[in-house]
């Protein structure tokens, strides 16, 4: 995982004056499994189309390799896409789709045959060599274009919503495999989704895009624990964020007021100051009950039971609504009730309000 | 206990609109094996107006012109219309409007101009007036036919195959004849038969602009009708009504059989 496949240098893109992308870049390591996480319109698809080379960016370039195909026609680029909608060529036979590229380059005939029923082996669709596109369902729609895009061994594997038509369950289960594809054979896979648990789950690293921008590139560890911004933080795992002033700060925690009470937040690298207005990012289930008397008082505003969580939202002396939530249901909580909630130091985070 | 059937209105009226379509149609064939000379007269079953007409070499002759005509005129239409659509796909929606107009005017502008147009340009340009203006003007009208119909073909088309087949490998070139024009060809095809039925009936346009000896199908009938009508019309048309049923029947195999593989959406 050092070597670098795919290099995206500020690159930006727009659309009869509305500016899609603003400057995006990005270092894809060879075997790597990097997914684009934003919500619709956030420039996600439009990046990958550059990459494809579907679209041409305005400013900035494209390396693969090392070697830049900025201006490369799309069928000249070894980089395979799986389209949202599968594209599946509804005049071709299933063996005809991912023989395609193959028969393009002239391969004989049994070298076809051979390569394409191995892709099938691998999306684990053998016998289904002569259906036609129609006669399949959504789910193996979908496998036989992962085997048409993987049949050629492309260096980088570009995959837009793979997922996002079909069922929860065959979701749960195309994950797994589709990861399990990539660790086999070692493909830099960049993938799209607005599904934060699918990214959590399949990559290495998260991309997390808005407006045309990273926010952040990081793990899916350092993405869900240490959001750079209150986007990342609500985007990605729906956290709470508190305002608060910067009452002092060190040995790594930084002490703060919010809503009139003191609290505690772990400081990180960042440098605060006295009086410095802070906000923090605050995960619904690492927020306690606390004993009377301690931590902040708030009040309980609704609680609904949703995916087997509860979800208490509060509302605290200030105003602002911060939300709790438990596993299983507990009675004894009731709209009105006065109680007082705290939090361990590390499990708030200070965050750049960037929405 | 039995149902009483009762014949609701709806089925009288409709029984009644197909006798009255089908009739005059039923009454030609007919007529045609009718052994007496005047037409409203049954005189028993002759294939006397068939040998007749097979004996016609001036009618053999219009036919062969008309089949000729229509052939040529709907092919050159249907490379025409399909280029024209294919490009149309890639011009800016501004200027998109204009040119749907200007190609949907000559399906709107009545014949008779339209011949009267044609008779006039062919004239300015000297060109000789025969099966070559005949065929010009007849792929001219023809045009629109397979222009709208693969282009509203080329609308509904998902873009995402031209660029998987890209992404794939192909040069445009290689999208065009492996992906779009496959995926155009039921639109073509069905182009191509209506273009083809429109030129075999045409008959306004084609006196126009059709030189002093060359007659096709239609012409000929027509001026026969003015010389008055032997029953040798009516086994002509009977001949081709079967002619147009079976290209109907293979126009419906086509479309079933690209149904069933795929290519028809």
């Amino acid at each position: 995982m050092s070597q670098t496949i795919l290099q995206l240098q500020n690159i930006e893109k727009s659309f009869d004056g509305t500016p899609v992308l603003r400057g995006i870049s990005l270092d894809a390591a060879a075997g790597e499994f990097i997914t684009l996480l934003g919500s619709s319109g956030c420039g996600k698809t439009t990046t990958l189309r550059i990459i494809a080379g579907l679209e041409c960016p305005d400013a900035g370039r494209v390396l693969l390799e090392g070697r830049d195909v900025t201006g490369t026609p799309p069928e000249k680029r070894d980089v395979n896409t799986v389209f949202q909608n599968y594209a599946l060529f509804p005049h071709m036979t299933v063996a005809a789709n991912i023989g395609y590229s193959l028969k393009l380059r002239r391969r004989p005939n049994e070298e076809i045959a051979k390569a394409v029923a191995q892709a099938l082996e691998l999306v684990q669709l053998t016998g289904y060599e002569n259906r036609m596109p129609a006669q399949l369902s959504g789910g193996q729609k979908q496998r036989v274009a992962i085997a048409r895009a993987l049949v050629n061994r492309p260096r980088v594997l570009l995959l837009d919503e793979p997922l996002g038509a079909l069922d929860l369950q065959l979701r749960r289960q195309m994950q797994l495999e589709l990861k399990a594809l990539q660790q086999q054979l070692g493909i830099t896979f960049i993938y799209i989704t607005h599904d934060q648990e699918e990214a959590l789950t399949m990559s290495d690293r998260i991309a997390v895009m808005r407006d045309g921008q990273f926010v952040q590139i990081g793990t899916p560890a350092q993405v869900y624990d240490e959001p750079r911004t209150s986007f990342v933080a609500r985007f990605v795992g729906s956290a709470n964020i508190l305002q608060g002033t910067v009452v002092a700060a060190e040995g790594g925690l930084v002490a703060a007021r919010v809503a009139g009470c003191p609290v505690c937040a772990r400081a990180g690298q960042t440098e605060f100051l006295p009086g410095q207005p802070i906000a923090l990012a605050l995960r619904s289930e690492q927020v306690d009950f606390a004993p009377e008397g301690s931590g902040i008082p708030a009040v309980v505003k609704e609680k609904s039971f949703a995916g087997g969580m509860l979800r208490i939202a509060l509302e605290l002396p200030d105003g602002s609504r911060l939300v709790v939530s438990r596993h299983g249901i507990d009675q004894s909580l009731a709209p009105g009730q006065k109680l007082c909630v705290r939090w361990a130091p590390e499990a708030a985070v200070p965050v750049e309000v960037d929405d | 206990m039995k149902k009483k059937r009762r014949i609701s209105f709806s089925t009288v009226y409709l029984a009644l609109g197909l006798v009255i379509i089908y009739l005059p149609i039923a009454l030609v064939i007919l007529y045609s094996f009718n052994e007496s000379k005047i037409s409203s007269v049954w005189g028993g079953f002759s294939l006397k107006w068939y040998r007749t007409l097979f004996a016609d070499k001036a009618m053999f002759q219009a036919l062969g012109n008309s089949l000729i005509l229509g052939l040529s005129s709907s092919l050159a239409a249907g490379v025409v219309g399909t280029l024209g659509a294919v490009g149309f796909d890639r011009v800016r929606p501004r200027s998109r409007r204009l040119i749907e107009y200007l190609t949907s005017l000559p399906l709107m502008t009545p014949e008779i101009i339209l011949g009267m147009v044609f008779m006039a340009f062919f004239g300015m340009l000297g060109i000789p007036f025969g099966m070559g203006t005949l065929i010009l003007s007849h792929t001219t009208f023809c045009i629109p036919y397979v222009f709208m119909l693969v282009q509203a073909r080329l609308v509904g088309m998902d873009r995402s195959l031209a660029e998987a087949a890209r992404d794939l490998g192909a040069g445009e070139r290689q999208v065009f004849f492996t992906i779009t024009l496959p995926l155009l060809l039921p639109a073509i095809v069905s182009g191509m038969l209506l273009s083809f039925a429109m030129s075999l009936d045409d008959v306004i346009i084609s006196l126009f602009v059709t030189g002093v000896n060359v007659n096709t199908l239609p012409i000929k009938v027509y001026t026969a009708l003015k010389t008055g009508v032997t029953p040798e019309i009516n086994a002509l048309c009977t001949l081709l009504l079967a002619a147009t049923l079976l290209l109907v029947g293979l126009s419906m195999l086509w479309s079933k059989i690209s149904r069933l593989t795929g290519s028809g959406r």
